[in-house]
């Protein structure tokens, strides 16, 4: 019976805290400082080299993001004459990805993105950019008619089309791509609680018998963090290339 | 049996209204997660075998599939959020 009561999971208010650090600066206004901070520094520091001698340390990591983000983001899904891009995608990806590792650091434990403020800026800032850079490209007419009429469809058709691209263009993408990025931390957040709840209950049982059996849990524990690298880099991944995307298709439009 | 007989004794509207929503929330997920189940298997089978049939065209596939994975992934996430909100709001 006290098994049972011992794995009652924390409330919601427990698992998702963000303290204030220093008085007015919560936890998660410290991690995405920070995450500003070394991103920057990254960058900074791998600047100062001499670019002539082969890159060593810090700055290969800069230049492999580099390569990462033009062959792999912009040249497969915007084209070469939008490589211009590429600054803006990298210092999203590093700022999303910075974010998300913070759920599996010590000490931090809190991945920042868990919290549904960072997620909805970060996809308003998309959505501002994709509507801008399309109506910069395109005009603001020409936007409009090349995101709500998509060519190719039946006159009649577009009664029903145009509303659905309207939904889908300007409400349906924003929504998705904050909460893609924010459950998908959260999941990982609480997966790895539930775990180390049911370890913690199994360690402190009162049944001598059961205290071996915590090593289950833990390995599941040990293998989840490890899982957790790689969500945290898909979903910087994702997000970035989705972002990618819909820039894309608002400054090359379909004929 | 026992799950039932609890659920009859349980009268207060407090103890009611926490046993349906964590069933609703448990609902919510589980039906949430068949379709983009079913969604992401056949999208990475269908890609894997692109992927096996052109080996060069294997970079484009595999962005485009990443791509696809987030969309039918939404649906799935959305279950999730839903599942947080019957349960914990």
């Amino acid at each position: 019976m006290n098994l049972v009561y011992a794995l009652e999971f924390p409330e919601i208010s427990e698992v998702l805290v963000w303290p204030d650090v220093v008085p007015g600066f919560n936890k998660i206004f410290i991690i995405t400082f920070l995450a500003v901070l070394v991103t920057v520094l990254i960058f900074a520091l791998a600047m100062r080299k001499d670019p002539m001698v082969a890159p060593t340390g810090v700055r290969n990591v800069a230049e492999a993001s580099v390569d990462f983000i033009e062959d792999g983001i912009v040249m497969q899904t915007m084209g070469r004459d939008a490589l211009g891009w590429t600054p803006f995608l990298l210092s999203l990806f590093f700022f999303v990805l910075f974010t998300n590792i913070t759920g599996i650091i010590p000490t931090f434990q809190m991945p920042a993105n868990a919290r549904m403020a960072g997620p909805l800026i970060l996809a308003l800032i998309v959505w501002v950019v994709y509507i801008a850079a399309g109506i910069k490209h395109q005009g603001l007419g020409g936007y409009l008619k090349s995101s709500l009429f998509p060519p190719g469809v039946p006159k009649a058709l577009y009664l029903l089309v145009t509303p659905i691209e309207f939904i889908s263009t300007f409400f349906v993408r924003p929504f998705s791509l904050a909460v893609r990025l924010f459950a998908n931390m959260l999941a990982g957040h609480i997966l790895l609680v539930t775990f180390a709840v049911l370890t913690d209950a199994l360690i402190t049982a009162d049944t001598a018998a059961l205290i071996p059996v915590a090593i289950l849990p833990f390995f599941m524990l040990v293998f989840l963090t490890a899982f957790e690298v790689l969500v945290c880099f898909l979903q910087a991944y994702i997000f970035t290339i989705l972002a990618a995307v819909y820039i894309g298709g608002s400054i090359h439009p379909e004929h | 049996m026992e799950a039932i007989s609890i659920l009859a004794q349980a009268t207060d509207p407090a103890d009611l209204k926490n046993i349906s929503a964590a069933a609703g929330a448990g609902y919510a997920y589980g039906l949430a997660a068949i379709g983009p189940g079913i969604g992401i298997g056949y999208l990475v089978g269908k890609s894997v075998e692109a992927m096996a049939r052109q080996p060069e065209a294997a970079g484009m596939v595999r962005t485009t599939m990443f791509l696809g994975i987030a969309f039918t992934e939404a649906l799935a996430l959305i279950g999730f959020v839903v599942f947080i909100l019957l349960k914990f709001a």
